[in-house]
């Protein structure tokens, strides 16, 4: 499904392409892979889904969206699956997952809300809650503050694996 | 600041950015500029930290393994302890969020031996426990991010 060859290249192109006219040349030159080997391997990774998307990644708090908060709602298992994809549909939703319940933490649905101040983000909030019917759930709302690391890059050969957790 | 290129740029290029030859010169035949002035106008974005880079979104969980990490520190350790924290290489983002829990972090590792040995390190060495949040379904389609530049 993914070769050596395919991380490699992933790795390479995950730290940005350069800004060139012909970008994947460059990338290809780096690895001793053609030009056109680079542009079908990518192509393939991204049909298959190990590239979610391949654009420009920007920089919310720098263009204005300084709120940022996570939503945890304690939502019943079999209802997870769906919820989760009614969720994920909203334009400001930038995250969903599911993760496990622990001993102090009954949450099992996540969801991440970027917006322009923290009043934007608890009014796109609310209009989740009402579109997707979680009004019943308890839920909480975490508001980032500081920032300790954020790191570009997310694979790395070392560390074989990818953000977000 | 941003002029309508950029915005554009910003914009409409999060997702399916050209996979050919020459992108730049296919996004330029798009907007009906040159190949130069995209470029450029990418070289003004990145200079000024508009963009992270121009590349792929991956999605978690498909090579190696990682998760989650909640902490409840004291706020006034908070800052050393997330110092501690970030100088490990295996850690991604690291973020202080307004509650009890107010560290989290994601770690990634190519097992979970490893995985597993850097959360012992980090309880060790911090002297705080941790709560580990993997993922376990991942709902989110990302097809970018619609900013509102009107105000810019």
């Amino acid at each position: 499904m993914i070769d050596a060859q395919d991380l490699q290249l992933l790795e390479h192109v995950q730290l940005g392409l350069p800004l060139c006219s012909r970008p994947y040349a460059q990338i290809g030159a780096n690895l001793d892979m053609p030009e056109s080997e680079v542009i079908e391997r990518l192509t393939r990774l991204k049909q298959k889904g190990l590239i979610k998307r391949m654009g420009v990644i920007v920089k919310h708090h720098k263009l204005g969206y300084r709120a940022n908060a996570m939503v945890v709602w304690n939502v019943p298992d079999d209802l997870v699956k769906q919820l989760g994809g009614h969720i994920s549909r909203f334009e400001f939703v930038t995250l969903c997952y599911q993760r496990p319940r622990q001993p102090q933490w009954p949450y099992n649905l996540y969801c991440m809300i970027h917006g322009k101040d923290k009043a934007t983000v608890l009014q796109q909030l609310e209009q989740l809650v009402d579109c997707c019917g979680l009004a019943g759930f308890d839920k909480e709302i975490l508001f980032s503050r500081r920032c300790f690391k954020q790191r570009g890059a997310l694979y790395r050969r070392n560390a074989q694996a990818l953000a977000h957790g | 600041m941003l002029t309508p290129l950029h915005k554009q740029l910003l914009n409409d290029f999060q997702r399916d950015f050209p996979l050919t030859e020459r992108p730049f010169q296919a996004i330029a035949d798009r907007l009906g500029v040159t190949e130069e002035e995209v470029l450029s106008a990418f070289n003004a974005l990145n200079d000024q930290h508009f963009i992270s880079r121009i590349g792929p979104v991956i999605p978690p969980n498909h090579i190696g393994v990682s998760t989650l990490v909640a902490m409840a520190v004291p706020e006034n350790e908070l800052q050393a302890v997330a110092d501690k924290i970030s100088a490990y290489a295996e850690v991604n983002h690291n973020y202080e969020r307004e509650h009890r829990f107010n560290l989290w972090f994601v770690l990634i590792a190519s097992d979970d031996q490893h995985l597993q040995s850097v959360i012992e390190d980090i309880e060790q060495e911090t002297t705080y426990k941790t709560m580990q949040l993997p993922l376990l379904n991942d709902f989110f389609i990302d097809l970018g991010f619609k900013l509102d530049l009107n105000n810019d």
